[in-house]
């Protein structure tokens, strides 16, 4: 019976170490990454790399400007393209949830959610590349907002439901419609979260590569107004990643160490919003 | 004013004992169902203009279900359905917009539930929602007077309403009732959730306010009916026992349930 009782005590303890080991390698990989990425392409960061173009192989001097240009570019049309449609549909399922039609609504966003983003690359190339013969800024924005909608949607779905039932009833108890209780009282109550869920959407589209080969394609060059093929941060990874030449692969990890840097910084300002708006009324 | 917390205490000097002059508001027949069941049986009263009516009962009697008809609340619940006329100056309710009714039938909850906004907001939310003649700063200013608040709060009108104490919150949730200046006031056991010196004051402030505003107040306390209500009617599981001036319902009541009732043996 001894030998028994500590055998099934080794085993426990044993188990547990090890969910605590995963835990840690868990985190670790992220650590991991930021110091390969830093390591490898902490020395590349300087002032060119912000503000010059590519150079050819072998000029030095060169930079990403125009793909950090191209980047925001990209993710600022998204924004406006997946955003509203997003906040307005989750307005919908919060306010009219439980019928059919929500319940179709919310498990399509899901899905949605769940696409492979190369697929909506294609999609987009057959809407907005084919027809107007050529790539750009906007198809690959087009693209990038389609894989808003469904993270904005869902989340603002979730924290407009989290405002309590007695302030919609105050509202309308004053003689207020049901749109003016939703714009001025339920999406204000509410607005710290959609802000949050707005940041974690860009935040997830901003290393999107695979929408982005064929809609905007790639530059070399500036990227004038919304209708020419634009560079981008991830895509200029992918092309310097894959090239034999070392001073492009140094780049492209100076190129991802800037990518990831700015994401995890919008992930902990997603995080702080949100904090600082968790205040509980009293009574 | 001294409040007599005693169960048959006069806190209210102005207590209407002969018939009214006016019902400002009239329900007949009214039976509600919630889906298939029915909570609300062929239920008869009035709203005496300017007077303080009180519906108690025990829990689940349906006082709260039919006080929610008076300014059509049951519409914001799937499967709420009403039957019968409630008439507001001899129209019927049911056939007007629901956005006009609710300015002149107005309502205060049974938890104080004020907006994220500051106290000034609050109160300015009605008369900015539906359109305001007066400066808005007025009609703030008017409305927490009414509601007893104004002294407490001037000074801070752009605090968070969240930083009152409970008692300040539900007067605020009055104040900003009062701010759209309706016809009926209906109250849905506003002071179960506070504290007695709380509930004494807003008690205080109903009897003031009937002077200006008609007064229904749902409360689950007898004792705060017999001190604040002119008017007092008795339901239990949905049916309407007893309809009486006060006094005369808690001291010679018709009925021998309400008799029950109010003396205690159930409840």
């Amino acid at each position: 019976m001894n030998g028994r009782l500590r055998w099934r005590k080794f085993v426990s303890g044993f188990m547990l170490t090890m969910t605590g080991v995963c835990a840690l390698v868990a985190v670790s990989v992220l650590f991991c990454i930021l110091g390969y990425l830093i390591y490898h392409g902490g020395r590349d960061i300087n002032w060119n790399f912000f503000t010059k173009l590519p150079t050819p192989v072998g000029e030095s001097g060169g930079g990403m400007a125009n793909a950090i240009v191209g980047s925001a570019k990209l993710l600022l049309l998204a924004s406006l393209i997946g955003v509203p449609i997003g906040f307005f549909g989750g307005i919908y399922l919060a306010e009219f949830s439980g019928s059919k039609v929500a319940f179709v609504v919310r498990y399509s966003a899901d899905l949605l959610n769940g696409a492979p983003s190369i697929v909506i690359g294609i999609f987009a190339y057959a809407l907005v590349v084919h027809p107007f013969q050529h790539f750009s800024t906007f198809a690959g924005s087009f693209a990038l907002g389609i894989m808003m909608i469904p993270i904005t949607l869902l989340s603002t779905e979730e924290f407009l439901r989290g405002v309590p039932r007695a302030l919609r009833e105050g509202s309308m108890a004053l003689g207020a419609s049901k749109w003016s209780t939703i714009i001025r009282v339920v999406v204000p109550a509410a607005y710290r979260g959609i802000v949050t869920a707005v940041l974690l959407a860009l935040a997830r589209v901003a290393g999107e590569t695979a929408p982005l080969l064929f809609t905007a394609l790639g530059n070399r060059y500036w990227s004038p107004g919304w209708n020419q093929p634009t560079e981008s941060l991830p895509h200029m990874v992918y092309i310097y990643a894959l090239s034999p030449y070392e001073d492009w692969q140094h780049q492209a990890w100076a190129a991802g160490l800037v990518l990831l840097g700015l994401i995890l910084m919008v992930n902990i300002m997603a995080r702080v919003v949100l904090a600082r708006g968790v205040s509980v009324p009293r009574a | 004013m001294n409040v007599n917390l005693t169960p048959t205490g006069v806190a209210n000097s102005n207590r209407e004992t002969a018939a009214p002059t006016a019902n400002r508001m009239t329900v007949s027949k009214v039976n509600f169902f919630y889906g298939t069941k029915q909570t609300l049986f062929d239920v008869n009263m009035s709203i005496a203009a300017n007077r303080v009516t009180a519906l108690i009962g025990p829990s689940g009697c349906g006082k709260s279900t039919l006080l929610r008809t008076f300014n059509r609340m049951h519409e914001t619940v799937r499967n709420a359905r009403l039957d019968g006329e409630i008439l507001l100056d001899g129209q019927n309710i049911l056939s007007q917009d629901v956005t006009l009714l609710r300015r002149r039938v107005g309502m205060v909850f049974q938890r104080p539930n004020p907006f994220p906004k500051s106290i000034f907001d609050n109160v300015a939310y009605g008369p900015r929602v539906n359109g305001a003649r007066d400066p808005i700063s007025e009609i703030v200013e008017r409305s927490l007077r009414r509601a007893a608040l104004w002294d407490e709060v001037k000074d801070h009108l752009h605090k968070s309403a969240y930083e009152l104490s409970g008692g300040q919150q539900q007067r605020l949730c009055i104040a900003r009732g009062l701010a759209v200046e309706p016809e009926v006031l209906l109250l849905d056991e506003p002071c179960s959730a506070l504290d007695p010196i709380s509930t004494a004051k807003i008690e205080e402030l109903l009897v003031q306010l009937k002077d200006s505003c008609t007064i229904a107040i749902v409360t689950h306390n007898m004792q705060q009916a017999a001190r604040v209500s002119d008017f007092t009617a008795f339901l239990l599981v949905g049916q309407l026992v007893e309809f009486s001036p006060t006094p005369q319902l808690f001291t010679t009541p018709a009925d021998p349930r309400t008799e029950a009732y109010i003396t205690g043996r159930f409840g």
